[in-house]
């Protein structure tokens, strides 16, 4: 294992001097992601863009003003170009509409929802802590993205109004300008009215772009991103492949095999380096567009196991591609065209729920398509059992391609006699 | 004198090509032995086969008592090899490099740093330890290359025509490393097209060609078989064809062989002081202008003409 660390170890430290490899590894994706998402951007202020009819289930369940309020800013006229909601009576019903396609994404807004936030006549909440929960479609990530950008913009507007109105009574009440009895009337007042301006706020400023469209930027790029950084994974896996042949050529490799290591050692060596390379890849690239771009990419751990499986995947596929030929000019070659087509077929460049069915269904052959199904996800509110399928099919997609990578190595004696 | 290498009957086809046919031989410990033969005589296949990367079609060989065939662990701990073309990670440092290799060769920690330090100090990169690779010059380069093959202090060093392309300094440089390391105990497998190179290492000389071990022994042994015959050598001017003068040479009495290499020809003699008059007087005739001649005593490279008819750089 030592040595297969230390092949690994000395690969990566090889590409990352690479500044040619860098610029397509790193540099690319994330430029590309920025334009994307601005160009998108643009689009998406206009209703004739296409992204006019967003369907979301809402099951309101709560009984009071804020699950009032967040209905009736779905159905307001803002958004009546853009969203079209329908109101299941159950959460059930609401996962049948997103099985059906019906609906990209569901909203259950639980039983005691406002009550946990607007005090009531004693000047208290319920202290439970009740979260709406949103559910997005995997086949509609762009939509889901939006819808949960409109979510996400009534909610912080209900924080915020919550901790002024809480900060200003507790002020007035610490400085004995204001009874306790007063404070909670007041409270209550507040709380109704804070229910009332959310429904009235304009929550996603979709028609406006510039000055205050973070939001809409935030979800297309929250597609965009994930989408990009898979496409440009193929870029460094076959970089990895080529490199085994590369150093067939320049005689490092013959070395290594005159030292006291294994053929196995080495060729293990040599794909750990490639899963490495592709793990820190995809890091930084999230890592970097959450700092500048102000991504949330979900839950963590969701998203650590995500780079992992997409990594092990597309490794597979470097292993494989660099198997297939005899110079490293014609993996990095074919390495290109693969990065396009799999970047299309697996929905880097538009939501795969747009393209023909046989389409989206030979998509599935990419690690591309399963990692932007689990990120868009995660994103879009999905917890660690909610990816368990793109998480699957990943790891399957490693096995049996670094198990056929392996069959065709040992045909054509790469590292060996 | 115990012996370090052992080879018997090796063979290495690939396909129907033959590249090593059946050769033999064995280098006592603490020797120098060379390979010496023209370039595409097998030299590089018989040290691939020898240090593990290639299997033999047929014979084997030992190294350090261990078997290529059945241990081929054990001989790869026991070599240390020099290849032919530089194989180095030029993105690396020489540091990055050294290290990187020490570790293929199962060093780690304190050993590791010290044997790194003691062969930058042998190669002469010390002060240039922490640059990458690709901003040295070829014969720095090749003396990273040479180092590599040293940092687990090898029993038997193989290396695999060390000086090629390279300036006469770096390759004076690496041929003083060779006797010093020599002279440290380790023993060497030097391959070379150069009979000078060859002459000047070597306690014994394999001569090889079209894969066959042509001769054998100590350099004395060999040129005793052309013991006779000297060489007299011609330089003419760079602009001059000298194939009409070698043609016409080659009919003089006395002359044995006569060869043309750019515009030095050699003439293969009984006797050179005879033959000096004789080959003034047909090139002043061919109105070819002679600028300088000497006498060269038996060597490797008459003996390679004598057994293959054929100049070591043909």
């Amino acid at each position: 294992m030592r040595k297969l660390l230390i092949i690994a170890l000395k690969d990566l430290k090889l590409i990352f001097r690479d500044p040619a490899a860098l610029i397509l590894m790193l540099l690319a994706p994330f430029l590309i992601t920025l334009g994307m998402g601005l160009v998108t951007g643009r689009f998406s202020g206009n209703a004739t863009s296409g992204i006019s009819s967003m369907t979301v289930a809402i099951v309101n369940q709560d009984e009071g003003e804020l699950g009032k309020a967040l209905e009736a800013m779905f159905t307001s006229e803002e958004l009546a170009d853009l969203v079209e909601p329908t109101f299941p009576t159950t959460p059930d019903q609401a996962h049948r509409l997103l099985e059906a396609d019906e609906a990209s994404a569901a909203i259950v807004i639980p039983p005691g929802f406002s009550a946990s936030i607007i005090p009531d006549e004693l000047g208290s909440t319920s202290g439970e802590v009740v979260q709406i929960a949103f559910i997005a479609s995997p086949n509609a990530p762009t939509n889901a993205g939006i819808l949960r950008s409109i979510l996400d913009a009534f909610l912080t507007h209900v924080e915020v109004g919550r901790i002024g109105a809480e900060v200003t009574l507790s002020q007035l009440a610490q400085t004995g300008k204001l009874t306790p009895e007063l404070a909670a009337r007041l409270g209550e007042d507040l709380g109704t009215q804070l229910a009332q301006q959310s429904a009235q706020a304009q929550p996603i400023r979709l028609e406006n772009t510039t000055a205050s469209g973070a939001a809409v930027k935030f979800d297309l790029l929250m597609y965009f991103a994930p989408g990009m950084a898979l496409m440009f994974l193929m870029f460094a896996v076959t970089y990895g492949g080529r490199s085994l042949l590369q150093e067939n050529r320049t005689g490092t490799l013959p070395r290594m095999l005159q030292t006291p290591t294994t053929s196995a050692q080495i060729l293990g060596g040599k794909v750990l380096g490639i899963f490495l390379t592709a793990v820190a890849q995809l890091t930084i690239l999230i890592g970097g567009t959450s700092l500048l771009f102000s991504l949330d990419w979900g839950e963590p751990l969701g998203v650590l196991l995500l780079i992992l499986a997409a990594a092990f995947a597309a490794s597979g596929w470097g292993s494989f591609i660099a198997t297939l030929f005899k110079t490293p000019a014609q993996v990095a070659n074919f390495g290109s065209i693969i990065m396009l087509v799999f970047g299309l077929l697996g929905g880097s460049f538009f939501d795969m729920s747009l393209l023909p069915g046989w389409v989206s269904a030979l998509g599935k052959i990419t690690p591309n398509a399963w990692g932007l199904q689990g990120f868009t996800t995660l994103a879009g509110g999905g917890t660690l059992s909610s990816i368990g399928e793109p998480l699957l099919a990943l790891v399957l997609m490693g096995i049996i391609l670094f198990a056929a990578a392996s069959i065709w190595m040992r045909r054509r004696g790469i590292a060996g006699k | 004198m115990a012996l370090i290498l052992e080879v018997r009957d090796l063979v290495k086809k690939y396909g129907d090509f033959t590249a090593v046919n059946g050769i033999s031989f064995s280098v006592d410990e603490g020797e120098i032995f060379s390979l010496l033969g023209p370039n595409g005589a097998g030299k590089t296949t018989t040290i691939s086969v020898i240090s593990t990367l290639f299997t033999p079609t047929s014979g084997n060989a030992s190294v350090c008592g261990f078997s290529v065939l059945t241990d081929p662990m054990a001989v790869k701990g026991c070599i240390g090899v020099v290849p032919q073309e530089l194989a180095l990670y030029e993105d690396l440092t020489a540091l990055e490099n050294l290290q990187f290799w020490g570790q293929m060769y199962g060093l780690s920690g304190k050993a590791l740093a010290d044997r790194i330090a003691e062969v930058l100090d042998q190669i002469g990169l010390t002060d240039k330890a922490k640059q990458r690779v690709k901003t040295y010059s070829g014969g720095m380069k090749r003396r990273v290359n040479i180092g590599i093959g040293l940092l687990h202090k090898p029993k038997l060093l193989f290396m695999d025509e060390p000086t090629v392309g390279i300036d006469p300094q770096s390759r004076r440089a690496i041929l003083d490393s060779v006797k010093e390391l020599n002279r440290q105990g380790m023993s060497i497998l030097y391959t070379t097209h150069y009979m000078e190179e060859a002459q000047e290492l070597s306690d014994r000389v394999g001569i090889i060609d079209h894969g066959e071990l042509i001769a054998l022994g100590t350099q004395e042994e060999l040129t005793r078989q052309v013991d006779e015959t000297d060489t007299l050598v011609l330089h003419i001017a760079e602009n001059e064809d000298p194939q009409p003068l070698v043609d016409r040479l080659q009919i003089l009495e006395g002359v044995r062989r006569a060869d043309a290499i750019d515009h030095e020809i050699s003439i293969i003699t009984h006797s050179a002081q005879e033959l000096i008059a004789p080959a003034i007087r047909t090139a002043e005739a061919m109105g070819i202008k002679i600028y300088s001649m000497d006498i060269r005593e038996p060597n490797l490279e008459a003996v390679f003409l004598h057994l293959t008819g054929r100049a070591l750089r043909d």
